[in-house]
């Protein structure tokens, strides 16, 4: 299969044996492994009211639309979306963007992109956090590439803690996939809370 | 290799003495800290998730051999490639051979204690491998030319002025400058050219899953994500105890990393990786040992293998948050720091169990139970019996050990005591001979002891 003249680098397995000799020539007996006792754990009466308000906590926005058509109206009146000039949407049934990711071979060809339009899979109330498929992404560095992110999620999908969140990916099947709770952000200079380290500048969730 | 003895109070001295920077890091953590408790409080669950993490990980270390292959199966049937390195060098070799055979000559890199511990980026440097620390507060260190001082904040130690300078001279930005904002724009744009320009991404990992072979990376900055979608080959380095059997074995340690680190309801990124891009690309995963399997034979500290380097303990620290980071010398710092460092070296670390007060703060704290007091506790009864301890301390613990086994001895003692307070001029107890009295005025000498106090009360009944 690979027919490039790059040699594929092996696995260096030669200190295998002596790790594991060592592992094992110490047995230890302990308790099996806890199960979580689901009512034992935070549920909210209102998951969207949560999610929200722990989504304003982390720096990102976010928009309940009954109407796919306000996705736009809300987006046009963000001055740097107006002002954008490349935007990849793999929603284009919700916005149009004007750059085919598809059609993009090498990702860095994607350093200017201003905006990305991403698909959510569901929310997680407890923390603000958005689960996102990377099949969904013709390239995963659309996330963190884009100066601005948006992204749309379906208001059914919700879940209120981190525990339902994972039996819901149980399944999962994909290469990549990642929780994404608000907009790239730091605080390594004397704790001062900048958002727009490396990724997105800010994050817009539209909860249709 | 014979490492020198870290005098841990001698390494604290010029930080403790400059009392404004000593105050003012104190508040920053405290202020972290605070964080953390507002977090934990907000979840009712919040004891009954410790202790869940806490019986994962004693279940994951006691059977980590068996977790170890389930996870080098899965990892390699998505296509990983898994290398295995006994220590430091020869977690350094695996890496090095890798961007060799690629022909590699710059790097980014996401932040992981484990390179740090390694030593890795000295070691490519040796080679004419550019590396670049994309998380900002190590690309301040790193343009520095210090250490970490923290291993979630490592630039904790800095004051934005001086980040400043850092910059000015580095950056080109303009001088006097120290707005966060401006300073952060300015790295970001520094950064992304070394982002465009990597050739390899080099990640940390947070936790990998035995039963699906896959790892997740948390990152607040989206660097590790930046760094490893461009590139065509991402390493990822881990210790090997960075396992849990299960992927829903996640929520628990998503849950508590993030509220204990810095207070947030969980990192802006929290990413799951599963074997390489695509067919095109890479993905290699090195498991380190570096001593783990040795610290998992020691049955006093084995809990140690827990830890999940979210750094609250040292948050929480009163001695690291008045000392640094720096003072430990160590690539962990703070109580956890104090406990793994002298299992790699008790003679060169001997000083750092008594970085402690024995507050029992750091243990409250732990996300994942550690009993890092008691740990700390017993080294010292280690040391002692491995007699690493300086002779001025071992000779008068003996005296004192002595003292309280003789009632006569001790009534002797104190009543010498008594007087000599009272008699004894200031020269000869405040001089150069005598560290405790640097800080410290003797107490007021009482009138009588306790036993003439009490034997006078009962006679007047």
């Amino acid at each position: 299969m690979n027919t490039n003249n790059q040699a594929e680098v092996t696995a260096d397995t030669s200190a295998k044996r002596a790790v594991m000799d060592r592992l094992r020539t110490t047995p230890i007996d302990v308790p099996a492994l806890p199960e979580i006792d689901l009512d034992r754990v935070i549920e909210f009466e209102d998951p969207i009211a949560k999610f929200s308000e722990m989504l304003a906590l982390v720096g990102g926005q976010a928009h309940v639309v009954d109407d796919i058509a306000e996705v736009k109206t809300i987006l046009d009146q963000i001055d740097v979306y107006r002002d954008a000039r490349r935007v990849v949407s793999n929603m284009p049934e919700i916005v149009e963007g004007n750059l085919d990711a598809q059609m993009i071979d090498d990702p860095h060809a994607l350093a200017t992109l201003d905006w990305t339009i991403a698909k959510g899979e569901f929310m997680v109330a407890e923390n603000g956090a958005i689960w996102i498929d990377g099949n969904t992404l013709p390239h995963r560095v659309l996330l963190f590439i884009a100066q601005y992110l948006a992204i749309v999620v379906d208001r059914s999908a919700i879940v209120s803690n981190m525990h339902q969140a994972y039996d819901r990916i149980d399944r999962f099947d994909g290469r990549f996939g990642v929780f994404v709770s608000g907009p790239s952000k730091t605080a390594d200079i004397e704790q001062s809370l900048v958002l727009g380290a490396h990724g997105c500048r800010k994050l817009q969730v539209f909860i249709i | 290799m014979k490492l020198p003895v870290v005098e841990h109070p001698a390494a604290a001295k010029d930080f403790v003495t400059d009392p404004d920077r000593s105050r003012w890091h104190d508040q920053a953590l405290w202020f972290v800290r605070s964080k953390r408790d507002k977090q934990a409080a907000s979840l009712p669950e919040w004891e009954y998730l410790r202790e869940t993490a806490s019986a994962i990980k004693t279940h994951t270390i006691a059977n980590l051999p068996d977790y170890l292959e389930q996870f080098e199966r899965n990892a390699t049937a998505h296509g990983a490639i898994v290398h295995w390195a006994r220590d430091a060098e020869h977690h350094n070799e695996i890496v090095l051979r890798i961007l060799q055979q690629h022909d590699t000559l710059r790097i980014v890199k996401s932040k992981s204690m484990l390179t740090e511990e390694c030593g890795l980026n000295p070691y490519l440097e040796a080679q004419g491998i550019e590396v670049v620390d994309t998380d900002l507060g190590e690309r301040i260190v790193q343009l520095r030319e210090e250490p970490p001082s923290h291993i979630v904040l490592p630039a904790i130690h800095i004051k934005k002025e001086e980040v400043g300078q850092t910059f000015h001279e580095n950056l080109g930005t303009a001088e006097g400058a120290s707005d966060p904002q401006y300073l952060t724009e300015a790295a970001r744009g520094h950064l992304r050219n070394k982002f465009l320009l990597g050739e390899v991404g080099i990640t940390g990992v947070n936790f990998a899953v035995a039963e699906t072979g896959g790892f997740v990376v948390c990152t607040n900055e989206g660097n590790a994500d930046l760094g490893v979608s461009l590139p065509r080959v991402h390493i990822a380095c881990m210790g090997i105890e960075k396992l849990v059997p299960r992927q829903k074995d996640l929520s628990v340690f998503t849950r508590l990393l993030a509220r204990s680190a810095t207070g947030q309801p969980i990192t802006t990124y929290t990413s799951h990786f599963f074997g390489p891009r695509d067919p095109g690309s890479e993905l290699h995963i090195v498991l380190v040992d570096n001593g783990r399997s040795n610290l998992r034979d020691k049955e006093k500290f084995r809990a140690a293998m827990h830890c999940i380097r979210c750094g609250s303990c040292m948050n929480t620290c009163p001695v690291y948050r008045r000392s640094g980071g720096h003072s430990y010398r160590a690539t962990v710092p703070g109580p956890i720091g104090s406990v793994l460092s002298p299992t790699r070296d008790e003679n060169s670390y001997k000083s750092l169990p008594y970085a402690c007060s024995l507050c029992g703060s750091c243990s409250d704290v732990c996300p994942v139970k550690i009993p890092l007091h008691h740990q700390l506790l017993a080294w010292r009864g280690e040391l002692v019996g491995k007699k690493l301890l300086p002779r001025s301390k071992r000779y008068s613990m003996k005296a004192v050990s002595l003292l309280f086994q003789s009632p006569l001895l001790f009534k002797l003692a104190g009543s010498i005591g008594r007087t000599a307070l009272r008699l004894s001029p200031r020269w000869l107890t405040h001089n150069r001979l005598n560290k405790w009295t640097i800080a410290r005025e003797l107490p007021e000498p009482p009138k009588e002891s306790f036993r003439q106090w009490y034997r006078r009360h009962r006679n007047e009944k």
